[in-house]
C-alpha cells in the first residue's frame, strides 16, 4: 500500500509540468521543494536529535550570500562559488554547534535564535559587502551540463533531483546505526551516555550536517530567486521553517515535506482567495496542535490505520512517550 | 479548382479570425497587476497606494483609453521572496499587461530579473532606490516617484544658502533609503559651505529614540531627520519630550512628515522644514481636485504613497492613449511609457528622463496648522529637478551609488 | 557628564519597559515550563485595547485596566482550550503559541488598521522634567516607578499570599505540590491569566514610549526572551535585574558600538548562555 502511494507520488512529481496548469504552478512546486529541503535539514536537529533551533534561516543566508557575492563581485563560476558557500556554511555550523550545544532546551533555542539574529544583523549592517537591505540582485542560475535553468520546467527537475538525492541521503543516514544513536540521545540521553555513546559528539555531528544541508537548500534558494536580502534570514523565516517541521511531523522522513507543502501552498494559494491568510495559517497551526498532535504525518498514519483497520504502529517522534519495555523501533 | 477555392477559403477564414481577434482584443480588458503591501510594517503606505489607485479607477469608471481595466492585487507582505511569487502570479497566471508596483526598493530589486525576462512593463509608484534608474536601469521599468536623493539635494542647498546653517547633525533610519537621502543632502549642503558634524543611524525597528536624541551635539545649528514609515511620529514626539524642540530647529526628509503620518502628529511637528516633490497644499486645479477627493473618500490628505500610485496610474493612462489602446504590442507600449508627458498630474507637468525617472518640481515645505489641521505649506519651489540635481549626468553615474559611507563625511566631529 | 546621565536615565526607563514585558513571560515559564511565544502579541494587543479606550475619551488608568483584563481573559481562554495539554511538549507549545501569535497579529491589523498609532501619556505626565539640569521626559520616570511598583506587587503576591505559596511550591516541585493537594490545573489557569494580563498592562504602559504599530509583537518577543533567559528562567528577581541590565547594554551599546547595534543584545546573550546556560539567576531545571 505504501509502495503504491510512493509510486503514485513519484509519477505525479515526474510529470508535474504536464498537469500543473502553467508556469506559475511549476514555479510554486519548485518553491515547495526548496522549502522541503530546509524543513528536512532542520528536522534532523529538531525531530531526530530533539534540539529545537530558531536560527536555521541563518544557513540559508550564509550559503546564499557567499555564493552570490563570489559570483557578483569576484566573477566566480557557479560550481566554485557553490563549493565555497557550502564550505563556509558548514564551517560556521561547526563553530555555532560548539557554542550552542553547551545549553539545552530553551537555552539552546535562545542561543540559536541569537546566532541567527547576529547573522541577520551582519547581513543588514555590513552594507558594503552585502548590499544592506537592498541585498544582492542580478544573480544567475547555473547551467549544469549546458541546460539552461531559467525555464521553470528545467529548474523544477533540477530541484527534484536535488531533493531526491538529499531525501535519500537523509533516509539512509537515519536508518543507519548512527541514526539510531541520534534518536537515542534524544529519547534517553543519560542511558545513551551510560552505554558509552558520546552524546555531545553525536549532537554536534548532527548539528553540522543539519547546517550543511541547510546550506544546500540555501543555494537552491538563491538560484531560484536570483536575489538575496536580509529579509530571508529573519527570525520570522526561521520560525516558519520550524513550524513546517512541527506541523508536518517531526522525526519522520515525510513530515517536513508535508509541512513545507502546507505552508507554501497556504501562503501562496490561500492569499488569492482569503484576505486574512496570515490568520488562516495561525488557525491551521492551532488546529493541528489540537487535533493532530505529532503533526500531519501522525494524523495520516491514524487515518491510514483506520481505513486499513490495522492498528497503527507507535511512531517514535521526539514527543511520544515510549511504550514500556519497547526496543528501538526504527522508522 | 478545389485547391484554389479551399486555400482562398482558408485565407478568408484566417482573415476573419484575425479581425475577430483584434476586435476581441479591443473588447478584452487591460489587465493591470498591482503589487502592494497589505500586512506588516509597510501596510499603511500600501493601503494609501491602493486607495489612490482605486480612486483613479472610480473616477474613470474603470476605463482607460477606451478599454475596460481589470485590476489584480497582489499582497507582497513586504517580503522580497513573496514579491517575486506574486509578480510571477500576476504575469503567468493573471497575464497582466502592466504592473504597478512594488512598494519597497528591495522588492523591486527582487523582481528585476522577472520583469526583464517576462518583458512586463512596470511602473513603480513608490520604490525610490537610486540605482533602479541610474546604474542598473531595466528597460521595462519606469517610475512615478523620484529617487531618494532627488528632494534632498535641494534641501541641502536651501539649508546652507537660505537658512544659513553651518553645522548640522543627522539622525536617520539605517537602511538604503535613509542612506541615499542623507547622502544627497550632505553632498549639496557641504558643497554650499555647510558641515555635517554628526551622523547617527538608528535601526528601523529601534525600540525608542531616546538614546539617539541624547547623543545629539547641543551646539549644532539644526538636525536633519530622515525617517520612513511611522518612525517620524515617534522621533518627533520624543524630540519634543527631551526638550530639543524650540532649541534646535528640525529639518526633515519627505517621508518624515509625510501627510500620511502628519495626521497622527500634534504640535511637536509645527515648524519642521522638509523637502519633497509633493505637498497636499500644491495650488493647482488638478491637485485641489485630487486632495479633495482623497479627503472625501478616505478622510486624510494625500501624501507620498497616494500621489505615487495616482501618478503611476496617470502615466499608464497617457501611455495607453498614445498606443491607442493596443497594450498588447509591448515594445510600442513600453516606448510610449518612457516618452510619456502627463499634463494633468497633481504635481504639474511630469516627464521622464532617459533612464525612466521623472523630472519634477521640488518643494521646500513647512509644517503649519491651517484650519485646525497640520499641513505641509510650501515655502519655496525648485522647478524641474532631475535625479542628477545640478551635476553632470556622466560624472554622477561614474561615481559609486549613494550609500551610508558615500560620499564620505569629511567633517564629522567626535 | 550630562551625556552619561541622560543615557543612564534612558537605560533605566528602557529597563522599566522591558520588565513590564518580561515579568509575565517569566511567571508563566517558571510555573508551567511553557515558553509562551505569543507573549509579544499579548503585549501588542493590550496596547491596542488601551488605545481604543483612550480614543473613547477615558483616562489612562481605565486603559491599563482594560488592557490587562482583556488580555488576561484571552490568556485564560487560551490556556484552558489549547495549552492545557502541552506541558513539557516543547514543539507543540511552539506551534500553538506561534499560531496564536499569528492570529492575534492579523486580527489586530484587521481591527485597528496598518497605521502606526502614537499614544499620549496621561496629562499630568506629559512633557519634560528638569532633573539635575537636564531635560528628561516625565513619563519615562513614571514608567520606571510603575515597573518597580509591579515588581513589588508581584513579590508581595508570591511571598505573602497563599496563592503565592502555592505557586512557589509548584515551581519548586510540581509532583510534591500535587501530592499535597495543590490544585495544579486551576493554578495554571490563574498564573497564565496573570502573566498575560501583565503583558497587556505592560503594553499600555509602554505605548506612550513605543507607540502601537503592526509588527510590534515581532519586535518585542525577542527582547522578552533575551531578558528572561539572561536573568534566569522562572526567577522574578532575575527578570527584574535582567531588564535593567539589558536596558543598559542596549542603550550604551547603541552609543558606543553603533556597528553592533543590531545584535548588541544577542552577543552578550550567546556569551553568557554558553558560559552559564541557566542564566544569571536561574535554577537548574528539574
Amino acid at each position: 500500500m505504501k509502495r503504491l502511494l510512493l509510486v503514485a507520488v513519484a509519477a505525479a512529481a515526474l510529470t508535474l509540468p504536464l498537469w500543473a496548469g502553467g508556469a506559475y504552478y511549476v514555479n510554486l512546486a519548485s518553491q515547495v521543494m526548496i522549502a522541503a529541503l530546509f524543513a528536512m535539514s532542520l528536522n534532523l536537529l529538531v525531530g531526530y536529535a530533539g534540539l529545537t533551533s530558531l536560527g536555521h534561516a541563518g544557513y540559508l543566508g550564509l550559503s546564499a550570500y557567499i555564493s552570490g557575492w563570489l559570483m557578483l563581485r569576484l566573477g566566480w563560476g557557479h560550481g566554485a562559488s557553490a563549493l565555497a558557500a557550502l564550505a563556509g556554511t558548514t564551517a560556521t555550523a561547526a563553530l555555532f554547534g560548539l557554542v550552542a550545544l553547551r545549553a539545552s532546551g530553551i537555552s539552546f533555542l535562545m542561543i540559536t535564535l541569537a546566532l541567527g539574529q547576529i547573522l541577520w544583523g551582519v547581513a543588514y549592517r555590513w552594507a558594503d559587502m552585502t548590499g544592506g537591505d537592498n541585498g544582492l540582485s542580478g544573480l544567475t542560475r547555473p547551467n549544469p551540463f549546458g541546460i539552461d535553468l531559467a525555464a521553470p520546467g528545467h529548474f523544477y527537475f533540477f530541484t527534484l533531483v536535488v531533493l531526491t538525492v538529499v531525501a535519500g541521503a537523509i533516509a539512509m543516514w537515519v536508518r543507519s546505526p548512527f541514526g539510531a544513536s541520534i534518536r537515542a540521545t534524544r529519547d534517553q540521553p543519560r542511558r545513551a551516555s551510560a552505554l558509552g555513546f558520546n552524546v555531545s559528539l553525536i549532537r554536534w555531528i548532527t548539528f553540522v550536517v543539519s547546517g550543511f544541508l541547510g546550506g544546500v537548500a540555501g543555494l537552491m534558494y538563491v538560484y531560484y530567486h536570483q536575489f538575496i536580502s536580509p529579509h530571508s534570514i529573519s527570525l520570522a523565516n526561521s520560525a516558519e521553517m520550524l513550524l513546517m517541521v512541527i506541523a508536518g511531523g517531526p522525526g519522520t522522513l515525510v513530515g517536513p515535506m508535508l509541512g513545507a507543502t502546507l505552508v507554501v501552498l497556504l501562503k501562496n494559494l490561500a492569499s488569492a482567495y482569503v484576505d486574512r491568510w496570515v490568520m488562516l495559517l495561525g488557525i491551521v497551526y492551532v488546529l493541528i496542535v489540537l487535533f493532530l498532535p505529532g503533526g500531519i504525518v501522525a494524523g495520516l498514519d491514524r487515518l491510514g490505520a483506520r481505513l486499513g483497520r490495522v492498528p497503527a504502529a507507535p511512531r517514535r517522534t521526539s514527543e511520544a512517550t515510549p511504550p514500556p519495555g519497547a526496543t528501538e523501533a526504527s522508522r | 479548382m478545389p485547391l484554389q477555392r479551399s486555400s482562398f477559403a482558408r485565407s478568408a477564414a484566417l482573415l476573419a479570425l484575425l479581425c475577430l481577434g483584434v476586435a476581441h482584443a479591443a473588447d478584452e480588458p487591460i489587465r493591470v497587476g498591482f503589487l502592494t503591501v497589505r500586512s506588516g510594517a509597510l501596510a499603511a503606505g500600501g493601503k494609501q497606494m491602493e486607495d489612490a489607485l482605486r480612486l483613479f479607477l472610480k473616477e474613470r469608471n474603470d476605463t482607460i483609453g477606451g478599454r475596460k481595466v481589470e485590476l489584480f492585487v497582489g499582497d507582497t507582505a513586504g517580503q522580497p521572496a513573496i514579491t517575486k511569487t506574486r509578480a510571477q502570479e500576476l504575469i503567468e497566471r493573471n497575464k497582466v499587461h502592466v504592473i504597478i508596483g512594488p512598494l519597497a526598493a528591495f522588492e523591486a530589486l527582487a523582481i528585476d530579473d522577472t520583469i526583464r525576462s517576462s518583458e512586463t512593463p512596470t511602473i513603480s509608484p513608490s520604490a525610490a532606490a537610486e540605482d533602479l534608474t541610474q546604474r542598473r536601469p531595466n528597460p521595462w521599468f519606469v517610475r512615478a516617484v523620484g529617487t531618494s536623493a532627488q528632494p534632498s539635494h535641494p534641501m541641502g542647498e536651501y539649508a546652507a544658502t537660505t537658512l544659513k546653517y553651518k553645522r548640522i547633525a543627522i539622525v536617520a533610519d539605517d537602511f538604503a533609503f535613509g542612506h541615499e537621502t542623507v547622502a544627497g543632502f550632505q553632498r549639496a549642503f557641504e558643497e554650499n559651505g555647510g558641515k555635517v558634524v554628526q551622523k547617527l543611524w538608528s535601526p528601523l525597528n529601534v525600540a525608542d529614540y531616546g538614546t539617539y536624541i541624547g547623543q545629539i551635539k547641543p551646539n549644532v545649528d539644526a538636525v536633519y531627520a530622515v525617517f520612513a514609515g511611522g518612525n517620524g511620529v515617534k522621533f518627533l514626539k520624543q524630540y519634543g519630550e527631551y526638550g530639543l524642540k524650540g532649541k534646535i530647529p528640525l529639518l526633515a526628509g519627505m517621508t518624515t512628515v509625510d501627510e500620511g503620518i502628519l495626521k497622527s502628529m500634534g504640535d511637536e511637528a509645527l515648524g519642521v522644514v522638509s523637502s519633497g516633490w509633493y505637498a497636499a497644499t500644491i495650488d493647482n486645479p488638478n491637485n485641489k481636485r485630487f486632495a479633495a477627493a482623497i479627503n472625501r473618500d478616505y478622510k486624510q490628505d494625500p501624501g507620498y504613497y497616494s500621489i505615487g500610485a495616482y501618478g503611476a496610474a496617470l502615466m499608464l493612462e497617457e501611455a495607453v492613449k498614445a498606443v491607442k489602446g493596443k497594450v498588447e504590442d509591448k515594445a510600442a507600449f513600453m516606448a510610449a511609457l518612457r516618452n510619456v508627458r502627463v499634463a494633468n498630474d497633481p504635481r504639474g507637468n511630469i516627464t521622464l528622463d532617459a533612464l525612466g525617472n521623472p523630472v519634477m518640481d521640488v518643494y521646500i515645505r513647512k509644517v503649519e496648522r491651517q484650519n485646525g489641521k497640520l499641513v505641509n505649506a510650501i515655502v519655496k519651489t525648485y522647478p524641474a529637478v532631475s535625479q542628477f540635481w545640478t551635476y553632470n549626468r556622466k560624472d554622477f553615474l561614474a561615481n559609486p551609488v549613494y550609500s551610508r559611507d558615500y560620499p564620505p563625511a569629511a567633517h564629522l566631529e567626535k | 557628564m550630562s551625556f552619561w546621565l541622560i543615557q543612564s536615565l534612558n537605560s533605566l526607563a528602557l529597563g522599566g519597559v522591558l520588565f513590564t514585558l518580561a515579568a509575565g513571560f517569566s511567571l508563566i515559564f517558571g510555573l508551567m515550563r511553557i515558553a509562551n511565544l505569543s507573549h509579544g502579541a499579548y503585549f501588542m494587543l493590550g496596547a491596542y485595547v488601551g488605545l481604543s479606550v483612550l480614543d473613547q475619551g477615558y483616562g489612562f488608568g481605565w486603559a491599563m485596566l482594560a488592557g490587562g483584563l482583556s488580555v488576561g481573559a484571552l490568556g485564560a481562554a487560551v490556556e484552558r482550550l489549547v495549552l492545557r495539554r502541552l506541558a513539557g511538549k516543547t514543539l507543540a507549545q511552539v506551534l500553538a503559541t506561534l499560531g496564536i501569535a499569528f492570529i492575534i497579529a492579523d486580527a489586530s491589523l484587521w481591527i485597528w488598521g496598518g497605521d502606526p498609532r502614537p499614544v499620549s501619556a496621561p496629562g499630568f505626565l506629559r512633557g519634560a522634567m528638569q532633573l539635575f539640569g537636564l531635560t528628561f521626559p516625565a513619563y519615562r520616570l513614571a514608567v520606571l516607578a510603575m515597573s518597580i511598583a509591579i515588581a513589588i506587587g508581584l513579590w508581595l503576591l508570591l511571598d505573602k499570599t497563599r496563592l503565592g505559596v502555592m505557586i512557589r511550591a509548584s515551581v519548586d516541585d510540581m509532583h510534591m505540590a500535587r501530592a499535597i493537594g495543590i490544585p495544579a490545573s486551576r493554578l495554571f489557569t490563574i498564573v497564565f491569566c496573570l502573566g498575560a494580563a501583565l503583558a497587556g498592562i505592560g503594553g499600555v504602559i509602554a505605548a506612550p514610549i513605543l507607540s502601537v504599530y503592526p509588527g510590534m509583537d515581532a519586535d518585542m518577543l525577542p527582547l522578552a526572551l533575551v531578558v528572561v533567559i539572561l536573568g534566569g528562567l522562572g526567577s522574578l528577581a532575575g527578570a527584574f535585574v535582567g531588564s535593567f541590565l539589558i536596558g543598559f547594554i542596549y542603550s550604551f551599546g547603541q552609543v558606543l558600538a553603533p556597528n553592533l547595534a543590531y545584535f548588541i543584545l544577542f552577543l552578550p546573550m550567546v556569551v553568557i548562555l554558553a558560559a552559564r546556560p541557566r542564566g544569571l539567576f536561574g535554577r537548574p531545571m528539574a
